[in-house]
C-alpha cells in the first residue's frame, strides 16, 4: 500500500506531462482530467488497509522513506495520517472537478490543455506538501506550487491579472524565504529534517524553538493568509480564472494552516506556546476585519475572497488555542472552507460568465431569471456563514468553544469577539444574497442571454453540494480519523 | 657546484595536463599545415579526443593523493574532481564553439586583423570560414585551468593563471558580429586582468617575505606558527585574494564581467562562465583551505562582506539589465557570491558543496548561453531583452527550455539550482555562518525577479514585428543544450551520486 503514496503523486505529474505534450488541445484536457480522476481514486484507496505505524507522535498509516541525497541528509519521506488524509482527498477531488470543468469551459487567455497541465502540477505540489514527512521535502513541494499558480493567474486571469499575479508571487516568495531559513534553523540545530523524529522528541533548545516558530508562523501566515499579511489574496482570487480561484481558496490556503499544525506547532511546541496569544489575537482581528471589509465589498468574487480571510481566521484561532478541540476545529474548518468556498467560487464564476459582471449593484433578481443557480448560491452562502447542519458550522463553533474553554481573560475575550465575528459573517452573506438573488431583476440580469445550468456544471458542483451537507451532518467523516493524531499532538504540545 | 637534482615526476598524474598542452601544440601545427577549409574538420575531433583522453586519465587517477614535480603540483580529490569538471564542461563548451550551421562560417571572425568596417571586413562577415585558431587557444586555456586547480605553490599557480588567461583575452576579441564591442571587451579584460595578475604576483612576493616559501604546506606552517610580520601576511593574502576574486567575478572586482560577457562570442562566454569560474574557485579553495586555514578568523569577515556585496550587486543590477548576455553576466556575479558562501564555511562540507555548485552551475549556464546563440535575426544574435518578448508563442520548445534554465538559476526546487544553493547554505549554516546564509537567502529571492521578468516577457507578451525567430540548432548546439538541460534536471531530482562524489573528493593533500 505504501507504493500508493508515490502513485498518488506520480499520476498528476504524468498527467501534466501528457496534457502539455499532446498535440490535440482537447485531447490534452481530457487526458489531464483522466489523470486527475485516477489520482482521486488512488487517494481514496489510501483509506484502506490503514494501521498506525511507528511509535512517535505522528503515526502514519502508510509510509515511504527512501534516501534522496544522503550527503545533504535529504530523505524522500512521505506518509499519510488522519490529519493529512482529509486534505489529500480534498485536493484530488477539487483538482478533478476543476479539470473536468475546464474540459467544457476554457477561460480566455491560452490553451486549455496548458491550463489543465498547470493545475495538475499545482496538485503535485499540494499533495506533496500534505504528504511530506521531511522538512526539506515539505519545502520543496511548498515551492513547486508557486510558479504554476502564478502562471494560471497571469495567463488566464481577468483584466488586472499581471499585477495580481506579481503580488501573489512576491508575497509567497517572501514567505518561502522565511520558511527556508526556518528549515535551516531547525535542521542545523536538530541534525535531522525528519518531521516524525522532530515531532516525536528531538527537543530543540528553547531559543531555537522560538526563532523557528516565529519564522514558520510568518511564512505560513502569508500563505493562509493571516491578517495583516493577506493583501495578496483578494487581488489574486478576483483576477484568477474560476478554476484558479477554486484551487487557491479550496486547497492552496490550507497549505498554510496545515503547515502551521504539522510543522510549526509540531516541531516547535515551546515556540507555539510562547506565540499563541499573538497568533490568537491576530486570528480574531482577521475574523473581524475580514467580516467588516466584506460588508463593504461591491464585487462578488472579491467578497468571497475576503470571506476567506475571516474563515481562515477561525481556523487559525483554533490552532492558536493549542488544544485538541481547537486543532480539530481547525481541521474541519479547513475542509469545510475548501468545500464551500470552492463551491462559492464556482457559482460566482458561473454568474460572471453569464452576466459579464460581478458587480453587486448591477446584479439583482437572479432568483427570477435562474432559480436553480440562485438557490445553489443561497445554499453555499448559508453553509459558509455557519448554519448548523452544513459543513461550515463545526469549524467556527468549535474554534470559539476551544478559545472559551482555554480560559483566562484573554482567550475568553477572543472567543467572544470571534463569536461576534461569526454574526458579522452571517450579515455579509445575507447582504450578498439580498443584493444578488432577491429584489427585482436588474437590467443586466433581465437583459442577458443566459443558458440554464449546464450538465458539466452540475457534475462539477454536485460533489461539493453533497459533501457540504455530509460533513455538516456527520462531522465524524473528518474528525473520526483525525481525533487520535490530534490528541497526540495536543498532548505533546501541552507537555 | 652541486649536481642538478631533478625532482621526481609522476607522469601518470600529470597526464591530463600534458595531453591537453600537447593537443594545443598539435592544434597550432594543424593551423600551419592543413589547408584552411579543412582545419575545422581536423581541429574539432582532435580537441574532443584530447579532452576525452585527459578525462580518462583523470578518472584513472581517482583516489590518488600525492604531490609531484617537487611539490609544485598536488593531485588530490578536489584537484581531480575540478579537473574532471573543467574537462567535461570544456567538452560541452567546445561543442558550442564548433557549431557552424547557425551562421555561415561560425561564431568567429575569419581574419581578426582586418580593420572593422573595411571592404575586406564586409566580405568576411558575409560568410567566410571563421578563424580556427580558436581551437588551440581553447585547449591552451583548458590546460592552464587544469594546472591552476592542481597548483601546489603560488608560482605554479601564477604561471597557470597566465596560461589560461592570455588565450581567453584573445578569444574574447574574435566575435564575427559587433567586432568593435568584442575588441573593446577583450582590451578591457586584458587590462583589468593584467592588473589582477600584478596584484596576485605582488601578493606572492609579500607571502614569500612572510613565510620564506611559496608552497602551501610551508605557508601553512608559517601561519600556524604565527611568526613573522602580520602586515606581510594580511597584505599578501589580500592581494592574492584580489587576483583570484577578479577571475571569479566577485564584487567589487566584477566590473569587467558584464562588458566581457556581452562582447565576447557567446560560446566563449559560456566557456568563461562555466570553466573559468570553476578554475578560479578551485584555486581559491586550495589557497584558503590548504595555505591559510590558520588565518580563517582574520579573512572570513572580510571575504564574507565581499560575498554579501557580490550577491547584492549581482542580484540588484541584474534587475535593471536590458541585454540578455549582461543579465546572465550579473547572474554569474551573484552566483560567485553564493559560491563564496560555500567556500567560507571552511568545513569539509564547504568544499564538497562548492564543488557541487560549480558543476551544477556550469552545465546550466552553458545551456543558457546555447539558447542565446539560437535566438537571432539577420544581424546575428538578438540579445536585447525586448526582442525576447513573445518568444513563447514563436517557439514554445526553446522558450520552455530557457524558462526551465532560468528557474534553475532562480533556485526553484527540482532543479540543480535548488540543490546546489541548499548545499552551500547548509554547509555555511553548519560552519556557523548564519549571517551569510540569511544574506544568501534574501538575495536569491531578489535574484528570482529578473529571471521571472524574462519568463513573463517570453510567455505573456504578444510577439511583435521585431521578435526574432529561433534558429534550428545544429547537431553540436543541440547536443550541448540537451546535456546542459538534462544535467540541470538530473542534479535537481537525483543529486545523490554527484554529492557522494564531491563528499569523497573533498579532502585536500597538504
Amino acid at each position: 500500500m505504501s507504493a500508493l503514496l508515490v502513485v498518488v503523486l506520480a499520476l498528476p505529474a504524468a498527467g501534466a506531462m501528457v496534457a502539455a505534450l499532446l498535440p490535440g488541445e482537447r485531447a490534452g484536457r481530457v487526458a489531464g482530467t483522466v489523470a486527475a480522476a485516477l489520482a482521486f481514486v488512488a487517494s481514496l484507496l489510501l483509506w484502506f488497509d490503514r494501521s498506525a505505524g511507528g511509535t512517535g507522535v505522528i503515526r502514519p498509516w502508510h509510509e515511504v522513506d527512501v534516501a534522496w541525497a544522503p550527503a545533504l541528509d535529504l530523505r524522500f519521506h512521505l506518509g499519510v495520517d488522519g490529519i493529512s488524509y482529509p486534505l489529500v482527498v480534498l485536493t484530488t477531488l477539487l483538482t478533478l472537478l476543476c479539470c473536468a470543468y475546464t474540459v467544457g469551459h476554457v477561460p480566455a487567455g491560452g490553451r486549455g490543455s496548458a491550463l489543465v497541465a498547470l493545475l495538475l502540477v499545482v496538485e503535485v505540489g499540494m499533495l506533496g506538501t500534505f504528504l511530506a514527512l521531511d522538512l526539506v521535502l515539505f519545502f520543496v513541494f511548498f515551492e513547486v506550487v508557486l510558479l504554476p499558480m502564478y502562471a494560471v493567474i497571469a495567463g488566464w486571469g481577468g483584466a488586472g491579472r499581471r499585477a495580481a499575479a506579481r503580488k501573489f508571487a512576491l508575497y509567497t516568495l517572501f514567505g518561502s524565504v522565511l520558511l527556508l531559513v526556518g528549515v535551516f534553523t531547525v535542521v542545523a540545530s536538530a541534525g535531522t529534517a525528519d518531521i516524525v523524529a522532530l515531532t516525536g522528541g528531538a527537543a530543540l533548545p528553547r531559543g531555537t524553538q522560538h526563532a523557528a516558530f516565529a519564522l514558520f508562523a510568518v511564512a505560513f501566515a502569508v500563505k493562509s493568509p493571516l491578517w495583516p499579511l493577506h493583501t495578496w489574496l483578494p487581488a489574486a482570487h478576483t483576477q484568477a480564472p474560476t478554476v484558479g480561484s477554486v484551487i487557491l481558496a479550496g486547497v492552496l490556503l490550507k497549505m498554510g494552516t496545515y503547515g502551521l499544525i504539522r510543522v510549526a506547532v509540531g516541531v516547535a511546541p515551546e515556540g507555539a506556546r510562547w506565540a499563541a496569544p499573538v497568533l490568537g489575537t491576530l486570528a480574531v482581528a482577521a475574523i473581524i476585519v475580514g467580516a467588516l471589509v466584506c460588508l463593504a465589498q461591491s464585487e462578488i468574487k472579491r467578497l468571497i475572497a475576503y470571506s476567506s480571510v475571516g474563515h481562515m481566521g477561525f481556523v487559525l484561532l483554533g490552532v492558536a488555542t493549542l488544544t485538541a478541540t481547537g486543532i480539530q476545529a481547525a481541521l474541519i474548518g479547513n475542509v469545510a472552507h475548501g468545500i464551500l468556498t470552492g463551491l462559492l467560487f464556482f457559482l460566482a464564476g458561473a454568474v460572471k460568465d453569464r452576466f459579464g459582471t460581478g458587480d453587486l449593484a448591477a446584479l439583482g433578481g437572479l432568483r427570477e431569471r435562474m432559480p436553480g443557480l440562485s438557490g445553489l448560491l443561497g445554499y453555499a452562502a448559508i453553509g459558509s456563514l455557519g448554519l448548523p447542519g452544513l459543513a461550515g458550522f463545526w469549524g467556527e463553533a468549535f474554534a470559539v468553544i476551544a478559545a472559551v474553554r482555554r480560559g483566562g481573560p484573554l482567550w475568553l475575550t477572543l472567543g467572544v469577539i470571534a463569536a461576534v465575528g461569526g454574526a458579522l459573517t452571517a450579515a455579509y452573506f445575507l447582504r450578498l444574497l439580498r443584493r444578488v438573488t432577491h429584489g427585482p431583476a436588474s437590467p443586466v440580469v433581465a437583459g442577458a442571454v443566459c443558458g440554464p445550468i449546464a450538465r458539466l456544471e452540475v457534475a462539477a458542483w454536485s460533489p461539493l453540494v453533497v459533501l457540504a451537507l455530509a460533513v455538516g451532518l456527520v462531522p465524524a467523516l473528518v474528525l473520526g480519523m483525525a481525533s487520535e493524531p490530534v490528541r497526540a499532538v495536543a498532548e505533546w504540545v501541552a507537555r | 657546484m652541486n649536481d642538478l637534482k631533478l625532482p621526481a615526476i609522476d607522469y601518470a598524474a600529470l597526464a591530463p595536463m600534458l595531453i591537453l598542452f600537447g593537443v594545443a601544440c598539435l592544434g597550432v601545427l594543424v593551423e600551419a599545415a592543413v589547408p584552411r577549409a579543412r582545419r575545422g574538420l581536423v581541429q574539432v575531433p582532435l580537441g574532443l579526443l584530447g579532452l576525452v583522453a585527459a578525462l580518462v586519465f583523470v578518472i584513472a587517477e581517482a583516489g590518488t593523493r600525492k604531490r609531484t614535480a617537487g611539490e609544485a603540483i598536488a593531485i588530490d580529490g578536489p584537484a581531480l574532481f575540478l579537473q574532471g569538471a573543467i574537462i567535461v564542461l570544456g567538452v560541452v563548451a567546445l561543442l558550442l564553439i564548433a557549431e557552424r550551421s547557425l551562421e555561415p562560417g561560425g561564431p568567429f571572425v575569419a581574419q581578426p586583423a582586418r580593420p572593422v568596417g573595411s571592404e575586406a571586413d564586409r566580405s568576411q562577415a558575409a560568410g567566410e570560414g571563421g578563424a580556427t585558431e580558436a581551437y588551440p587557444l581553447v585547449m591552451f586555456a583548458l590546460a592552464g585551468m587544469l594546472l591552476f586547480v592542481a597548483a601546489n605553490d603560488l608560482l605554479t599557480m601564477f604561471v597557470a593563471l597566465e596560461v589560461f588567461s592570455l588565450p581567453l583575452y584573445l578569444l574574447c576579441a574574435l566575435a564575427r558580429r559587433r567586432r568593435l564591442l568584442s575588441q573593446e571587451a577583450a582590451l578591457k579584460y586584458f587590462l583589468l586582468g593584467a592588473y589582477a595578475s600584478a596584484f596576485f604576483l605582488f601578493g606572492i612576493a609579500l607571502i614569500y617575505g612572510y613565510a620564506g616559501a611559496i608552497t602551501f604546506s610551508r605557508i601553512h606552517q608559517a601561519v600556524t606558527a604565527g611568526t613573522g610580520s602580520g602586515v606581510l601576511l594580511f597584505a599578501g593574502l589580500a592581494l592574492l585574494a584580489i587576483g583570484l576574486l577578479f577571475k571569479a567575478a566577485a564584487a567589487p572586482f566584477h566590473v569587467w564581467t558584464p562588458d566581457v560577457y556581452q562582447g565576447a562570442p557567446t560560446p566563449i562566454t559560456s566557456l568563461m562562465a562555466a570553466c573559468t569560474k570553476t578554475a578560479a574557485f578551485g584555486a581559491l579553495l586550495r589557497v584558503l583551505y590548504v595555505g591559510f586555514p590558520g588565518a580563517t578568523w582574520d579573512f572570513r569577515p572580510i571575504i564574507g562582506v565581499i560575498a554579501i556585496l557580490t550577491m547584492l550587486v549581482g542580484a540588484v543590477l541584474a534587475v535593471t539589465q536590458t541585454d540578455m548576455k549582461r543579465l546572465l553576466a550579473y547572474s554569474s556575479i551573484a552566483n560567485a557570491g553564493y559560491l563564496l558562501v560555500g567556500v567560507l564555511a571552511m568545513t569539509p562540507e564547504g568544499v564538497s558543496s562548492t564543488l557541487f555548485y560549480l558543476v551544477a552551475y556550469g552545465f546550466t549556464v552553458i545551456a543558457a548561453f546555447a539558447v542565446v546563440t539560437l535566438v537571432r535575426d539577420a544581424d546575428g544574435e538578438a540579445t536585447h531583452l525586448s526582442r525576447w518578448a513573445g518568444l513563447g508563442r514563436r517557439s514554445p520548445l526553446f522558450a520552455g527550455v530557457f524558462t526551465f534554465l532560468l528557474l534553475a538559476f532562480a533556485g526553484i526546487p527540482l532543479t540543480s539550482g535548488f540543490t546546489s544553493k541548499f548545499a552551500v547554505f547548509g554547509a555555511a549554516f553548519g560552519g556557523g555562518q548564519v549571517w551569510l546564509v540569511v544574506a544568501g537567502v534574501v538575495t536569491s529571492m531578489l535574484l528570482a525577479f529578473p529571471y521571472l521578468r524574462v519568463v513573463v516577457m517570453m510567455w505573456l507578451s504578444e510577439p511583435g514585428e521585431s521578435t526574432p525567430s529561433v534558429s534550428v540548432p545544429g547537431a553540436f548546439t543541440s547536443a550541448a543544450l540537451v546535456i546542459g538541460v538534462l544535467v540541470t534536471l538530473l542534479l535537481g531530482v537525483l543529486p545523490g551520486p554527484l554529492l557522494d562524489l564531491t563528499t569523497r573528493a573533498g579532502d585536500f593533500v597538504r
